[in-house]
């Protein structure tokens, strides 16, 4: 089992982007992921600049996967998916259909992301079909879903692809039309003035009681818990995945990777750095509530 | 433009088609369709007694298959498939590719449109659609401006539906995991968005109330406030500081004044949400629309949404209100 950095999610400024992904290309990870997955307005890195920063990894010795973004409304949103298919020189990870349509069409392999809504095996032959190489479940299936899925994929005598699941970071959640960042601030989403940029790890959401809850990034609503897989790497290699994804955050990624490096190393599982999820555990992804789905 | 209206049980598609719908909607009583609520939906007999009452006067009936089948039920769905199919439907509205895939090759003749769920917002996503399963139409998520669906009618390569009223999902429908963060029952798997079982409320002295879900507290009403049912996108929650609606009010979808301009894009049909609610909401907020689509019809040139309507339908909106919604670029 290898380690994959996941996109980044939230929205830095173009020189701590850089600085990070400089830093990452030291890391111990088979694959980065590198592109606006949330919002087309983050334009600190433009498409070209995302592809140029892919170029230098790659030559650092890493897989990189261009991805895109999880919903696409606009014709510009689409042009730039376009120039990162046609590119050609790199896997894309597809986060909606159109991704998927645009990679078909011009025979590019692709990576399924987590909101492509692969639920079951026919699914997931279909798109290996059109050219998936590699699928990452969406968060809410855990580990009996993804079990049950892969031994059918097996039943029908249809060869796997490779299979990446989320080991760490906060979950996304769902996306919308809105700006639930520029609502926050009272400025319209055309008037954002891109102020998403001043909460590298999101705007934190609190229920009325204090609870911590959700966590608010542009379009994209995260749940607020750091998840972390690390304990479950058992049943992660009994059910033969690939690779772990671990997403972005803005400090300690460093000791992110090294806690998973131990755990991947260590005989017996380690001490969580992260919480639960609940979701691999076929339970509500959110940890502390009553489990009776 | 068809008015396509929704039907969570026979009085509903009984006032429905008597209001004027064109074609009504609805799921078997089960986790097939996308409000797999209880005592609500269908049972095959009471759909052929739908499917009776709709032909009878010229109208339609489709069903809609609109979730996610894990592997281990995806058999359950094929099924759901077949059934529709026997009983002479007009129409499947499905969201998954395995659901559509099996549709397609199955049943060839049974039109298959494309889910809201599906998310396909764009014309090679709904391409993609039309290629690998045949769809003869897509409901469209409710994201996108009144600008975009018109650049999309023209570029789509099947007729385009788009909701018209009805309560507003906030997020991406199909993309949205916050109910089942929090309850693990899943809108995608289990057809159902913040189910009544996970809902308490709770009353404090002085007349306030809570709601919570599967414990995690949604929101609270002073007495004389008007309350909700407690989904996740439209709770009150404290961000920077402030108590609001961070996500979004309780609030209902009212695209009636974009009637011209859908029409002139060439939108083919006009969705009502409400499966969950009762025959009188649907009776009102079909004769409505059904009104306002036939006076347009009739003479689109001095067209003008008329206060009753609006009010008719205000009166039936979720908290009363209705917005333009993602179709007005100032909503975003």
């Amino acid at each position: 089992m290898q380690l994959t950095l996941g996109p980044l999610q939230y929205f830095w400024p173009r020189e701590r982007t850089l600085a990070f992904y400089r830093e990452a290309a030291h890391w111990p990870l088979h694959t980065i992921y590198l592109g606006e997955t949330v919002c087309s307005k983050r334009c600190e890195l433009r498409t070209r600049d995302w592809i140029a920063l892919a170029d230098e990894l790659v030559a650092a010795d890493r897989q990189v996967v261009l991805s895109s973004l999880a919903l696409i409304e606009a014709e510009s949103e689409l042009g730039a998916l376009q120039r990162l298919v046609d590119h050609g020189r790199f896997w894309i990870e597809a986060n909606d259909l159109s991704a998927v349509q645009l990679c078909r069409e011009r025979g590019v392999p692709f990576v399924a992301g987590p909101s492509l809504n692969v639920y079951n095996h026919a699914a997931l032959a279909m798109l290996m079909q059109d050219g998936l190489r590699r699928w990452v479940p969406g968060v809410e299936q855990g580990r009996v879903l993804i079990d049950e899925l892969l031994c059918a994929l097996d039943a029908e005598g249809v060869a796997r692809p490779q299979v990446e699941v989320v080991a760490w970071g906060r979950l996304p959640l769902s996306y919308s039309a809105r700006c639930f960042t520029a609502r926050a601030l009272d400025v319209g989403k055309d008037q954002c003035g891109f102020r998403c940029i001043e909460h590298p790890d999101g705007l934190p959401l609190s229920t009325r009681e204090g609870r911590p809850f959700l966590r608010i990034n542009g379009i994209q609503v995260q749940g607020e818990e750091v998840t972390d897989l690390s304990p479950e790497l058992p049943a992660l290699r009994d059910l033969h995945v690939d690779l772990l994804r671990l997403y972005p955050q803005a400090d300690g990624m460093q000791a992110v990777i090294e806690h998973f490096v131990e755990a991947l190393a260590a005989k017996t599982p380690v001490a969580p750095l992260g919480q639960r999820n609940g979701y691999w555990h076929g339970e509500p992804g959110m940890s502390g509530v009553a489990a009776r789905a | 433009m068809q008015l396509v209206c929704p039907a969570g049980n026979l009085p509903a598609l009984r006032a429905a088609i008597d209001a004027g719908a064109d074609a009504v909607y609805l799921g078997f009583r089960d986790q097939t369709n996308a409000r797999a609520f209880p005592g609500l939906n269908f049972s095959d007999a009471e759909i052929r007694q739908g499917i009776a009452y709709a032909r009878a006067r010229g109208r339609s009936v489709y069903v809609a298959l609109n979730t996610y089948p894990d592997s281990a039920r995806l058999s359950h769905w094929h099924r759901a498939v077949d059934t529709a199919a026997e009983l002479g439907v007009d129409a499947i509205i499905a969201a998954e590719m395995a659901v559509l895939d099996y549709a397609c090759r199955n049943h060839p003749a049974l039109p298959r449109h494309l889910s809201v769920q599906g998310s396909a917002t764009t014309a090679p996503a709904l391409r993609y659609a039309h290629e690998r399963f045949g769809i003869a139409r897509a409901v469209l998520p409710r994201v996108l401006s009144v600008q975009q669906v018109e650049r999309l009618c023209r570029t789509a390569p099947i007729p385009l539906e788009v909701f018209a009223f009805g309560s507003l999902c906030i997020m991406v429908e199909g993309r949205c995991q916050l109910s089942s963060y929090v309850t693990g029952a899943s809108p995608n798997r289990h057809g159902v968005c913040s189910p009544a079982k996970f809902v308490r409320w709770e009353e404090h002295a002085g007349g306030t109330r809570r709601v919570r879900l599967n414990d995690v507290l949604i929101d609270r009403f002073e007495p004389e406030e008007p309350a909700a049912y407690p989904t996740v996108c439209k709770g009150r929650y404290g961000v920077g500081g402030e108590i609001f609606h961070a996500l979004e009010e309780p609030t209902s979808l009212n695209t009636l004044e974009l009637i011209p301009r859908l029409a002139r894009a060439g939108v083919a049909a006009l969705k009502i949400e409400g499966r969950q609610r009762g025959a009188a909401y649907v009776d009102a907020v079909t004769r409505t629309w059904r009104a306002a689509l036939d006076r347009h019809r009739d003479a689109p040139a001095d067209w003008t949404p008329q206060a009753q309507w609006q009010s008719t339908l205000s009166s039936h909106a979720e908290g009363h209100q209705t917005t333009l919604g993602p179709y007005h670029r100032a909503w975003h």
